[in-house]
């Protein structure tokens, strides 16, 4: 391949690409992102390729750019991940965009036969409704879709992204021809912050100031790193993206290494996401190879590589200051600031550090101009927002959304509601860091700035949906059993407070809790978030304030009355038996490990509370549905 | 003495091969460390001394480093590791009901994370990133979605040739 020298060539072969592809009448795409791999998406991909051969030619872009094609040609390609894993694997194909949900092996046959030979759709392989009584053909109308504004996500699902024509083919590295042909760097810097967006790392800080500080910096090393660490439990879009559209990534670090004047930059990936990895390294080399990347990118004299590290397991390592420490091959523990990154960052050099997300948003600004990407949103967020939608909701995976979405938009619409119809009781929003959030915040815009009014977060963007059966103390200790975790141990209020504040919530599911424990907690949040260094400290309490604060009749059930009003925790459960439905038949007591149980036969049968240990074991073992636990 | 070493730099042929790949450069510890650990599967003692004296670093920082990430073991770990997602998507689909399975079909005790036949680790960890198919199961990589503890103890079962339960 010789190498890209100009914008021109750029625009030729991105022309020549479409072209080639266009060359075939149909083509298929299989998902072949973690999600549907895992649910056997290669095998179906395997099966497809077979079944095209049967009656046509399964091709692929190599083929399409040398051959003159058949018209019973079908381009067989994998992609990355669409979003919807729940339905996984998913099969797409173009050009009706039919797409078919749960495919398996077996399905190819079918598949071929009547969408590629008889341009029909299977019906029994869409989606359908969660109600059981409407099948969506087309990716589009599909309400998990319908409401979703897929602009940083535009190429996942839909390209290989093992291949770097497909993203050239889709206007990819147009940003950056622009910039580096059109644009000098101070004015790079000038549409970055005239676009208005914002770190989608968590804070929101504005992207532009970042990049100004950093180019003003004084020094001839720079350097620019990518936060791929992605550690909010519960969050996956960073690895979406990276696995599903890695150039994108690629394209927004050389642009910003451009604008702030550094040659080389960073990739830190979570060690958790393999697949990210071996796609980085193989966009990069790609990239390379095609005078994107290296020396004299584009032939204009600017050169910047860049180098990818693997995460170790350190949750404090996502934060900015423990990243660059753990770059440099030292324990990952944040240092207090100033000097800031910008200043003095990566190897003593000024360093500019965003967001997977933040960094893929750049070539869409730099191709279609501030102004198209300041369009979208609020006054105050600009632009898209991805998020995880997990938990209790009947669609859960990857969306995209405009600033300013609605909760109930994103929980009701997109996700379909609650499954199995149960009642909505919370949302966690930015993960261990963030906030609960409630049926009264349902109508408010997702924004950085909505969102800090209510006292929640955006953080990475994980939604979390909670049902009426989740006990929300429980939850709050689950995050403080992170956090605790997680703590780097170097400031001691976070180290200990996390600790004692962990050691009051177990108290409290385990039934030993007390009132004054509650004042004890919020006293200790406090002194955590004043005293702590980093954001991980700083943040350690928010899940338990805010469920004290929007449940605290929850936290007085577990302290008061030595319940739990969902019936999850274990300690606090109590099992009952229902007089007029025992026989008196005795083979509860018998199998009770303790003997907690005891009658006369023939007569009801009773529990004695103080011996019961809660395991559960009568309950499966009455024939008569006699036991009940209340809450 | 420059017998000893050429001994020692035999039997740690891997790991000299890892450092030169790396320049020995103190920067790239954390990576050097996660390619030893991909060829013993653990962070022998005597390994890290070598690499301490063989980057020029102290033992004291490399053991830092090495203590510090979770991702890094002291300890030998099993043929297979299982690794179950504990992350809030996967918590809130019950993935402790997975772990206890697991432990009970390993027999681990309180505190064990290995059997002691060398075959099995049993990890949690904060999420894989594959929230969606919740709750998650890797074992040596390998993703397991909507995991149940019948699907999961099976597998085992599988890897493990039919032993039984506690035979380890
Ligand atoms: C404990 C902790 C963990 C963090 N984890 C991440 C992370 O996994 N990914 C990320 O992009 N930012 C994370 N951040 C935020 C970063 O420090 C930083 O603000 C962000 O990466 C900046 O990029 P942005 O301006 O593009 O958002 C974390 C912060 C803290 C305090
Ligand atoms: S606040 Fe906690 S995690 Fe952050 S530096 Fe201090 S001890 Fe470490
Ligand atoms: S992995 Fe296929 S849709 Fe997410």
């Amino acid at each position: 391949m010789a190498k890209i020298r100009s914008g021109e060539d750029l625009n030729r072969l991105a022309a020549m690409y479409r072209q080639a592809t266009e060359k075939a009448a149909k083509r298929i795409l299989v998902c072949a992102g973690t999600g549907c791999v895992a649910n056997g998406s290669l095998l179906v991909h395997a099966a497809l390729k077979k079944a095209i051969e049967k009656t046509g030619v399964a091709v692929d872009l190599d083929y399409l750019l040398e051959h003159d094609v058949p018209n019973n040609a079908t381009q067989l390609d994998k992609s990355g991940c669409r979003g919807f894993c729940q339905m996984g694997p998913l099969v797409l194909i173009e050009p009706h965009n039919f797409m078919y949900v749960h495919v398996r092996p077996e399905d190819a046959e079918e598949i071929i036969q009547e969408s590629i030979i008889g341009d029909r759709c299977v019906e029994r392989l869409t989606y359908m409704s969660s109600s059981g009584d409407k099948h969506y053909d087309r990716e589009e109308d599909i309400p998990f879709y319908k409401k979703q504004h897929r602009q940083t996500l535009s190429n996942c699902g839909h390209m290989n992204p093992e291949d770097i024509r497909e993203y050239i083919a889709r206007d990819g590295y147009k940003g950056l021809a622009r910039a580096l042909t059109e644009y000098g760097p101070d004015q790079v810097v000038e549409e970055v912050l005239a676009s208005g967006l914002r770190g989608l790392g968590g804070a929101g800080f504005p992207t532009g100031r970042k990049w100004q500080a950093v180019r003003q910096a004084a020094g001839d090393t720079k350097y620019v790193v990518c936060n791929g660490d992605e550690g909010d439990p519960g969050a996956f879009m960073d690895r979406s993206i990276m696995e599903g559209d890695p150039h994108k990534v690629l394209e927004g670090m050389i642009i910003a290494g451009y604008a702030v004047g550094a040659a080389e930059g960073y990739i830190y990936v979570r060690a958790e996401y393999p697949l990210a990895v071996e796609r980085l390294t193989k966009a990069i080399q790609e990239a390379e190879e095609y005078g994107l990347l290296g020396d004299n990118i584009l032939g204009t004299g600017f050169s910047f590589r860049l180098h990818i590290n693997q995460g170790a397991g350190a949750f404090v390592c996502g934060e900015s200051s423990a990243l660059v420490a753990s770059i440099e091959g030292k324990r990952g523990m944040p240092v207090p600031r100033p000097p800031r990154l910008a200043q003095k960052g990566l190897f003593g050099c000024p360093t500019l550090l965003n967001n997977v997300e933040t960094f893929a948003n750049v070539s869409f600004i730099m191709r279609e101009g501030a102004q198209a990407f300041a369009n979208l949103g609020t006054p105050t967020s600009h632009g898209t927002k991805a998020f995880a939608l997990t938990g209790n909701v009947k669609n859960t995976g990857l969306i995209e959304v405009p600033m300013g979405t609605t909760l109930r938009e994103v929980i009701f619409d997109i996700g379909g509601g609650i499954k199995d119809d149960r009642e909505f009781k919370a949302v966690q929003i930015g993960g261990p860091s963030g906030a609960c959030l409630t049926k009264e915040h349902l109508d408010l815009p997702l924004d950085f700035d909505s969102l800090k009014r209510a006292g929640a977060m955006m953080g990475s963007g994980g939604l979390v949906v909670m049902d009426e059966r989740t006990c929300m103390v429980e939850v709050a200790r689950f995050f403080m059993d992170f956090t605790q975790r997680e703590s780097c141990g170097k400031c001691i209020p976070c180290r200990e407070g996390t600790s004692r504040m962990l050691e009051i919530l177990e108290r409290i599911v385990g039934g030993e809790g007390t009132e004054e424990d509650l004042g004890l907690l919020e006293e200790i949040a406090h002194m955590v978030h004043d005293m702590s260094l980093c954001g991980l400290g700083q943040t350690a309490a928010n899940p338990v304030l805010s469920t004290l604060k929007h449940f605290r009749d929850e936290y007085l059930a577990h302290v008061r009355d030595k319940r739990c009003p969902a019936g999850v925790c274990r300690a606090l459960r109590r099992f009952e038996i229902d007089a007029s439905k025992c026989r008196g038949c005795g083979r509860c007591a018998r199998n009770c490990p303790v003997g907690a149980i005891s009658g006369q036969i023939k007569q009801p049968f009773t529990i004695d509370p103080e011996r019961c240990i809660r395991c559960g074991a009568c309950i499966k073992q009455c024939a008569f549905h006699a036991i009940r636990e209340v809450n | 003495m420059a017998n000893g070493e050429l001994s020692c730099g035999r039997r740690f042929a891997a790991v000299n091969e890892i450092l030169e790949r790396h320049q020995r450069r103190p920067e790239r510890l954390v990576a050097v460390l996660q390619e030893v650990q991909e060829v013993y599967r653990y962070l022998p003692e005597e390994v890290l001394q070598y690499v301490a004296t063989g980057m020029g670093l102290s033992p004291a920082k490399v053991f830092g480093v090495a203590t510090f990430y979770e991702n890094f073991s002291l300890e030998p770990k099993g043929k297979y590791v299982i690794r179950c997602c504990d992350g809030t998507a996967c918590h809130v689909h019950s993935s402790d009901e997975i772990l206890t399975a697991v432990r009970d079909r390993l027999g681990l005790k309180e505190g064990q994370t290995t059997t002691s036949d060398l075959m099995f680790t049993l990890e949690t960890v904060a999420c894989l990133g594959a929230c969606a198919l919740a709750p998650v199961v890797t074992i040596n990589g390998e993703v397991y979605g909507q995991a149940t503890p019948e699907k999961i103890v099976a597998i085992i079962d599988e890897l493990a040739g039919g032993k039984e339960h506690g035979e380890n």
